[in-house]
Formats: structure tokens, sequence, C-alpha cells
């Protein structure tokens, strides 16, 4: 207490300054960082939860390197983040751009987008498995007998499984970015528009010269946001394809449910942290590669 | 007056006396099992049942959803913490009594040659050395699943007994829409439920080969016998029409609705059937294979006593292994979780043998065979793989039954660590 009194003011306040941002510290050093290092350890360690860990260097790195489905399960991860990053964004760009318009039941409308984002992703996927069954019981398919058409094997294909997978995924995500774009195209100061319509500008520069580069912090925000969220898909591929997880043949399996799959199936936590690891890599490198493309210049 | 006092505190010391004596001998144990209703309302009465014959014993159980079962009891073990006695599956137990998890059951009170005699073959995988490691309470084999009114339907009166019969019978009872798209399956298939099992260890000795060597270390059935198992089960679909892969998304799923004439599956699925209404079923034996052959799958959990047990502890841990290893706690199981008894003794009884739904897997047992799985999830998806290359990619039989036992020699070699 006596050393506390000595201090000057400012010590003082420097003292009550980091007595506040110990706490946050504090938990993410023990919630955050000790588990990401101890990770990172890990994956240099042969272990299988029961027995003791044993110290084998690159080892699970070499056979990640080696390992055939590791290549394809990170080109799956890489295709729900390609098709998936660019479509969601169009897609709820359009719908927001519209809706932004609308003033008939405006909020009506915004809410029923915005419903599929609050529904659990499990029952999602599991409504969706269903939609794509074959005959007699698969919504999809008994619409294209109906019509005579031959049916589609949307889960049980190599080509059509993984977009069958990210479709519904697309979908849920999209309330959550239409509300974000709508937020952004409202923040647009209305002046521009008026002065652009004095000048007789088309709609079309309209959109060109001024939403869209005015709306770039949104933008870069729901890239970015949105790639980490496909890069980290799970619970939409899990659930779709329960029986045969990442199937078939490998052709919806993303990084994350290998990883599931190695630490939780054949117990192989060293493997499974080196996966981790790598996954871990690609989101970093992602993700300042896009904020750095995408920043303010 | 003074006498009351003296034995007012005569009384109170020998009730205090008393009460030390229960509490030092009342030994509680921990007993873990998975989450399964029918289970755990059979470990009850089991517990129930023996806390009345030792009084000086109580027994706590503790379980857990499925999903975590196993992540659960491999964290909490080695942390010295969890069950007594714990319930494992039999594939499991390489692992287990490799890093010292479980200690050997007592050979006075389980000896190797009484139990040998006792219980079905299979039960031997537990045995390591001079004693037995874990031990079941009940045993699981499959059987053929059929639709009663699907088959009055098409005027059959009984079961396939054979796998041609099988084919006949199966191509009968499918239905198809005017486009040709499968409306009802005679034989429901695919190798993520019970057919990888069919595979192993049925059909690959009905065509005349033996699936593994070694001890099961080593694949085996990549050979004419083994190719000619994957031929027939291909052709199911490919040439006999008779059934679709991922009909109605699960097989059990297709048989519950109705939807499927006949469906191949363990004995644990006749709880989930028998609350199915509107669905009247029965049970086969499996049917033979060209020669005559019979062969079945049998898997089952096991209860060990863990390293934890210690002590009056350890005591009181062998004598719970010893009842709920008893033909009386066999009857209890297969009364109310519809699992088949371990010992013949128990299962054989005029009453069991004859049931109409229990018999047929009973019978299987006499001629079941055990996998011994280094990592059945593993394994099993190797063999969903090679089905799905020849179904989806056209690959040759014959290369992906040779692709899936390279993998599956891979997995094996890695885990046996040569």
């Amino acid at each position: 207490m006596q050393l506390y009194r000595n201090l000057s003011i400012r010590q003082k306040q420097v003292v009550w300054a980091w007595g506040f941002l110990a706490v946050p510290i504090v938990f993410y050093v023990s919630i955050r960082f000790y588990p990401t290092a101890n990770a990172v350890i890990l994956s240099f360690m042969d272990w299988n939860l029961l027995g003791d860990k044993t110290w084998i260097g690159f080892e699970n790195y070499v056979k990640l390197v080696q390992d055939p489905v590791f290549w394809k399960v990170f080109g799956n991860t890489f295709l729900y983040l390609i098709i998936g990053t660019p479509l969601s964004l169009v897609v709820s760009f359009v719908i927001a751009y519209h809706l932004d318009k609308v003033r008939f039941m405006h909020g009506t409308i915004r809410a029923l987008y915005f419903l599929p984002f609050m529904t659990s992703a499990v029952a999602m996927a599991w409504v969706w498995r269903w939609f794509y069954q074959p005959v007699p019981i698969g919504l999809f398919n008994n619409f294209l007998a109906s019509l005579g058409l031959q049916q589609v094997a949307f889960l049980n294909s190599t080509t059509n499984a993984l977009p069958s997978v990210l479709a519904p995924a697309v979908w849920a995500g999209l309330g959550f970015q239409v509300i974000i774009f709508m937020a952004g195209l409202r923040a647009i100061p209305k002046t521009y528009y008026e002065a652009a319509r004095i000048d007789g500008v088309s709609t079309w520069t309209v959109l060109w010269e001024i939403t869209l580069p005015l709306l770039r912090p949104t933008i870069v925000f729901l890239v970015v946001f949105s790639s980490i969220g496909f890069l980290r898909i799970f619970d939409h591929v899990f659930n779709m394809t329960t029986n045969n997880p990442g199937g078939p043949l490998n052709s919806t399996k993303p990084l994350v449910l290998m990883i599931y799959d190695t630490a939780f199936n054949s117990f192989d936590m060293g493997y499974a942290a080196a996966q981790t690891v790598v996954l871990f890599t690609v989101l970093l490198c992602v993700s300042l590669l896009q904020l750095r493309l995408l920043r303010d210049r | 007056m003074f006498s009351n006092v003296k034995s007012w505190a005569l009384g109170a010391s020998v009730g205090a006396i008393g009460l030390l004596g229960t509490a030092a001998q009342a030994v509680e144990i921990e007993y873990w099992q998975y989450f399964f209703e029918a289970r755990v309302t059979a470990m009850d009465t089991l517990i129930e049942n023996f806390e009345a014959a030792n009084p000086d014993i109580t027994v706590k159980m503790t379980h857990f959803p499925y999903a975590d079962y196993r992540t659960k009891v491999a964290a909490a073990i080695p942390a010295g913490e969890g069950p007594d006695v714990v319930q494992l599956f039999y594939g499991w137990l390489n692992d287990y009594v490799d890093a010292e998890l479980i200690q050997p059951l007592p050979t006075d009170v389980f000896p190797p040659d009484r139990i040998e005699a006792e219980f079905f073959p299979m039960v031997s995988a537990m045995r390591r050395d001079d004693a037995y490691m874990a031990l079941p309470t009940a045993v699981r084999s499959l059987a053929l699943f059929y639709n009663e009114r699907l088959f009055e339907e098409a005027g059959f009166a009984e079961a396939p007994k054979t796998l041609d019969e099988l084919i006949e019978m199966g191509k009968a009872m499918t239905k198809r829409d005017a486009a040709g798209n499968v409306t009802q399956v005679g034989l429901t298939t695919g190798m993520t439920g019970q057919d990888h099992h069919w595979f192993r260890e049925v059909l690959t000795r009905q065509f005349g080969g033996n699936p593994y060597a070694d001890g099961y270390r080593q694949v085996n059935y990549n050979d004419d016998a083994g190719s000619k198992a994957l031929q027939f089960y291909m052709d199911l679909e490919k040439v006999h029409g008779l059934t679709q892969s991922g009909f109605m998304d699960e097989a059990q799923a297709a048989f519950k609705a109705g939807r499927a004439a006949m469906h191949i599956d363990g004995s644990f699925r006749i709880g989930a059937l028998n609350d199915t209404r509107g669905l009247k079923w029965g049970v086969a034996e499996l049917p033979a294979g060209p020669d005559g052959t019979k062969s079945n799958y049998s898997s089952y959990w096991v209860n060990a006593i863990t390293t934890k047990a210690e002590g009056e502890k350890y005591e009181a841990a062998v004598k719970f292994m010893d009842y709920i290893t008893s033909d009386e706690a066999m009857q209890v199981w297969i009364d109310t979780v519809g699992e088949l008894p371990a010992k013949p003794s128990a299962a054989l009884t005029e009453a069991n043998a004859s049931d109409p739904i229990y018999g047929p897997f009973i019978r299987g047992l006499e001629y079941a065979n055990t996998t011994i799985f280094a990592n059945e999830s593993e394994q099993r998806q190797i063999l969903v793989d090679m089905v799905s290359r020849v179904e989806l990619e056209g690959q040759s039989v014959a290369d992906s039954l040779a692709a899936a036992a390279a993998a599956e020699q891979a997995l094996l070699n890695e885990y046996y660590g040569d």
C-alpha cells in the first residue's frame, strides 16, 4: 500500500490502466494463446489420447504432405472459399441493392431474408439433406420426376456433392450479409446521388462510381468474414454426409472435418494438431492478403 | 436415572461404532457406460440386484452420449478420475491394454479355462497371455430382417435361405414408378451400415475366402473369393436392380418406412423396430452361400476393471464384474435391451433359442466371426470408398478391391507398428 501511495498520479493511472487491461490479457492468454501454443507443440508429437506423448519432430507434417487425402481436402476447402465467397457476396449485394429501394413491406421482407441466419445450421443441413434425396423422399427429385425429368444425384456424386452442400451454407449466410450491405448502403451520403442525378449520370455509372467504391469498407469486412466462414465450413458438410463423412470419396470433405475425423475417430491427436496448424496458417494468410488487397489506398 | 444415562451412553456408543463400521465397509465403485435408454435401465436393474446381495457395496453409474463416450473415457482414466469398472467396445481393447488403463481380471475368479468353456468362442479375443482383460455381458450378431406384409403381397411364405433366393425374392419385391425410379427396394444396401461386416466376414467366406490372416493383421480378401464377393455385392444394384444405394438416405429408415422388403442389421435394431407402429416384421438367419457356407459377424461391448480401482474398491469391482457376467445378468440384459447373452448356457435356453426374434441371431452366434479392428470407422470407410469407386467412378471391381486391400493393409501396418 505504501508503495502505491508513493506513486505519482501519472504512475497511478498506468497502474490502473494495466489493472483493467490485465483481465482480457489473462483471459486471452489462458483461453486462446496457451491452447494455441499447446496445439503447435502437440503437432510435433505422437499421441493417441490414452498413452504417453512422444516427440516425433516433423513426422506429422511429412505425413501430411504425402497424404493424398490431405491435398484433396485442401482443394475442397479452397473450392468452398472460391465458389462460396463471391457467390454469396454478389447475391446478397443484389438483394440488398434492390431491397433498399423497396418501401412495401420492407421490414417483413428483410426479416424473411434474415430468418435462415437465425436457424440452427444442423436442423437446416438435415432438411436440405432430405430435399436432395432421390425419389421417393427427396423434394427436388420428386419434382423432377413428376415433370418426367431424370433424377439428379445431388449428394451421391463426386461432382455434384460439393455444390449441393455449399448451397444451403450460402443461403444461410445471406441474411446476415444483406443486413450488413443495407447498413452500408444507408451510410452513403444522399448528396452524392443528388449530384449525380443533376449531372444526368446513368444508374450503371452511379453504381460503379459511387455506390461500390463507397461500400468498400463494408465489402472488405464481408469478404474477410465470409472467407473465414467458408474456410472453416464444417457443420453443413458433417450433417449432410454423416453416414459417409465428407464423402462420397472425400469429394465434400473440408479441412475442419478432416481434423475432426483424425482427432475424434482415429484419435491421432498429433496429426490432427498438425492439420490444425496448417488451417490456422491458411486462415491467417488469406485474411492478411485480403486486408492488404482491399485496403483503402 | 443413572442406569438410564448409562444405557443411553451405551446405546449411543454402540450406534456410533455401528455407523463407523458401516462407513468403513461401504465401498462405492463407479461404473461408466454410454447412454442408450434400454442399456441404462438394464444396468439399473443389475446394480439394484447386486447391491441387494452385497449391502456393503454401492455402485454409481454414470453415462454419456455415445458421441462423447470414447473421448470422455480416454480423457478421464489417465487423469486418475472416472470409473472403476468401464464398458468398452471390444475393438478398443488393444489401445486400453497398451496404455495400461485396464487391469487383467484375477484368474482365481475368472480362470481362462473356465471362460473359454463357458463363453461363446469369439470372446477369446479378450484374452491376453494367461488372463482375460475384459468380458462381455451381451453380444450382437447379424440377421436378415424382412417385412412380412411385403412378403405376403409377393406370395412368399418364408425368408430366403440362400444368396440365390435372396436375389430372386429381392427382384420380385422391388417396385419402380413409370419412369423407372425405384420406389421400393427388395434389399437395402449401403456399406455405411452393417454391410461392411456382411462383406468382410460373411460374403468373402461364402465365396471361399478368408478375409484376414495372421490374427487380423494381414488383409487377405484381395483374391478370387473377395473379387467374387464384391462382384456379387455390386451386381445387386447394377445387374439385378433389386436395391439402390442410399435409398431413402439410410437403410434402416427405408425398412422402418415399409419401403424395403429385406434389411440386414444387428440385434441392436430390434428395440427400434419394436417401437415402429404398423410395421410387421420377422427375422431370419443370413442367407447361406453358394456352397451352403453360413457365416455371421458378431461384436460386443465388454466390461473391464480400470487401473484406478485399488484395494477394497478393486475387491468390489471384481465382485461386480463377476455378477454382470453371470447367467442371471445376461437374462436381464436380453429381456431389457434385446442383446444376446454371451454364454451358450444363457443364450441357448429353450425360451431364447426358440424365440422367433432372438432365435436367428442366437443361431448365428454359433458360426459367427469377430473382426479385430484396428480402427473400425477408418476400416469401414475404406470399404465405403471401395464401393463408391466402382459405383461413381466406374473403376473395375478387381482394381477397387486391390486398392481397398492396400489401404487397409497400410492402416493395419501403421497400427501394429511394422
